[in-house]
């Protein structure tokens, strides 16, 4: 590891120089110390994250099984990714799958949790038990414990049909309905609102006041306030908030795994990505096509959030700049 | 007015499916279907019992292989993710920028696309299936990849005024007595933040510990509630709610406890909670 003294980039700090976040220049380099702070988590990227990545970009081009030796592994080139894209009928359902999930799911968590954090903004007594008490399904919510809740109030005899019977409408096995069961698993993140919401709610503190009350003289009301100040201030955050659960919405997998007892059925209608990743994997053993997968799976992730990363030139504002 | 009306309604439909566990977890089997009254007919708080002693493991048994998992991820978190970023803060050594960048491009780095090959490292390690199988849930941990921590540590101490890192090393400290005697003493919240929330996602982690953990003695509370699944019959219904209020309960007990610090925590960092 390089741990010579590295050249002071800071230049000499007058008494009238800004001190914020710069370097005084009599704070030198600390050499070996750094490295030997950083020294786990280095080993950590190494072993951990970088190695087995290469190692799973080897995996991807063989028929690795876990199983049996390693000599009896062969070397197949693409062949895991052609059978995935070609042969695979079960890698495009659980691709469509997950990308409706995530289109559909993201957008509603983000709508609740900004209606919600609106409602909370401005201080009442009781406003910190509400947003507690919002922000409580976040916590639980990606438990098996929940998920099984969930299963048991959408079933066929579940509670969520006795409540539809009280407007006499005749239910449903929602969670064993192929058209159905995916909705139930999109309710389940949209419940989940509270992190997103307690983030709002910290980006509708930013905004200043005076802009509401300029607004108001220029004769805006309250919705037209909320299109022209409230939205365009908010939006770093809401974009903060649509990569976050963007990335975190193709990566479901307890909810999915819980409801559909693991085979993400009913017919494969609940098959998120993640799922039947594990069980290429973990139930047939095939860790080369898993591992190609995952490959996959990492680069259209990496895409989306570049994507989302280009549209935000379009419509996220930052105040300070000139947009 | 009319906002409270809609806070209370929002409120009620949000708790209901929790209430509505609880509840189940005291009916008899026949009283959870086709109702939504939270509150018991019959009060049948034996489906505790029942459910701690459901399989040939006691329940106990899975809380304790979780409690122990949690309390080393707490320990090795803290530990490893706090040298690490004393490292980034304040330490000036070459490359660090450039660290510093990979550190949060593996903030984003989905565990599902690592869990093949590690396991495959793991395995090959002997760890798994081993006598002692927690080895991969937690020696990760001692090497500060959880980066989330690693980046709020960082943030936290930024905010630390640098004048009292100069002013120890004035006093003749060196990197490892600033490290010891101003940030390690001060950084206590950002401590405590990292040991809550390292808690609440192992103990919910259901992913890795599914993986990783193959003998039913070994098994953690989430995995084990997947068997209430596997043989749902109806008569488990009451037990499987039993041990699912069970097993939220110490989640809701640090909620409770730390309510503020947790939505702080969310605010700060855009954890994802």
């Amino acid at each position: 590891m390089a741990v010579t003294q590295a050249p002071s980039p800071a230049p000499p700090a007058g008494p009238a120089a800004p001190r914020r976040r710069g370097r005084p220049a009599r704070h030198k380099s600390d050499g070996a110390a750094g490295y030997i702070f950083l020294s786990p988590w280095l080993l950590g990227f190494a072993v951990i994250t970088a190695i087995p990545m290469l190692m799973s970009l080897y995996l991807s081009f063989t028929n690795y099984d876990v199983l049996s030796d390693w000599s009896s592994t062969e070397w197949v080139g693409l062949d895991n990714y052609r059978q995935m894209f070609t042969e695979d009928p079960s890698f495009w359902h659980a691709v469509r799958v997950t990308i409706t999930f995530a289109l559909i799911a993201t957008p509603l968590k983000l709508a609740a949790a900004l209606g919600v954090a609106l409602l909370l903004n401005r201080s009442f007594r009781g406003d910190g038990l509400f947003r507690g008490l919002f922000y409580l399904p976040s916590l639980l919510g990606g438990s098996v414990a929940v998920a099984i809740v969930w299963k048991s109030m959408f079933n066929g005899d579940g509670s969520f049909n006795a409540f539809l019977g009280w407007f006499g409408i005749e239910g449903k096995a929602w969670v064993n309905d192929p058209d159905y069961a995916l909705g139930t698993l999109i309710l389940l993140a949209v419940w989940q609102f509270g992190a997103p919401m307690v983030i709002f709610l910290a980006g509708l503190k930013q905004v200043p006041q005076e802009l509401y009350e300029a607004a108001s003289v220029d004769g805006a009301g309250p919705v037209r306030q909320f299109f022209a100040v409230t939205l365009p201030i908010l939006s770093p955050v809401i974009f903060f908030n649509l990569v976050l659960e963007t990335i975190n919405g193709f990566q479901g997998f307890t909810s999915a795994f819980v409801l559909s007892g693991g085979t993400g059925g009913p017919v494969d209608s609940t098959l998120m990505y993640t799922l039947h990743l594990y069980n290429k994997g973990f139930t047939e053993y095939q860790m080369g096509y898993a591992s190609a997968m995952a490959w996959v799976f990492l680069l259209s992730i990496g895409l989306v959030t570049v994507l989302i990363f280009r549209t935000g030139k379009f419509w996220v504002h930052y105040s300070d700049g000139d947009d | 007015m009319r906002r409270s009306v809609v806070l209370v309604v929002l409120t009620a439909i949000v708790l209901y499916p929790l209430v509505w566990m609880l509840g189940s977890s005291l009916k008899a089997p026949q009283e959870v279907l086709n109702n939504m009254s939270v509150w018991p007919q019959e009060f049948t708080p034996g489906n505790y019992t029942d459910g701690w002693s459901h399989f040939d493991v006691v329940f106990g048994r899975f809380f304790l292989n979780s409690a122990m998992v949690a309390a080393l991820t707490v320990v090795a978190n803290c530990v490893s993710c706090l040298l690490a970023a004393y490292a980034f803060a304040r330490l000036r050594f070459r490359l660090r920028g450039f660290w510093f960048a990979i550190m949060i491009g593996t903030l984003l780095l989905p565990g599902h696309v690592l869990i093949v090959p590690q396991f495959v490292m793991f395995k090959t390690f002997g760890w798994v299936g081993g006598d002692w199988p927690y080895a991969p849930l937690i020696v990760p941990q001692l090497l500060a990849t959880e980066a989330f921590f690693v980046f709020l540590m960082v943030q936290f101490m930024r905010g630390v005024p640098r004048e009292l890192d100069d002013a120890a090393k004035i006093d003749g400290c060196t990197a490892y007595g600033v490290f010891r005697h101003v940030i390690l003493p001060l950084s206590r919240p950002a401590l405590v933040s990292t040991a809550i929330f390292s808690f609440i996602w192992t103990w919910n982690d259901f992913f890795r510990q599914l993986v990783y953990l193959s003998d039913l003695e070994k098994y953690t509370a989430p995995v084990a509630l997947t068997l209430f699944i596997d043989s749902s019959g109806q008569s488990a219904v009451g037990p499987m709610f039993a041990m699912s209020v069970l097993s939220l309960a110490p989640v809701f007990l640090f909620f409770v406890a730390f309510q503020r610090m947790l939505v702080e925590g969310i605010n700060t960092t855009g954890l994802k909670g």
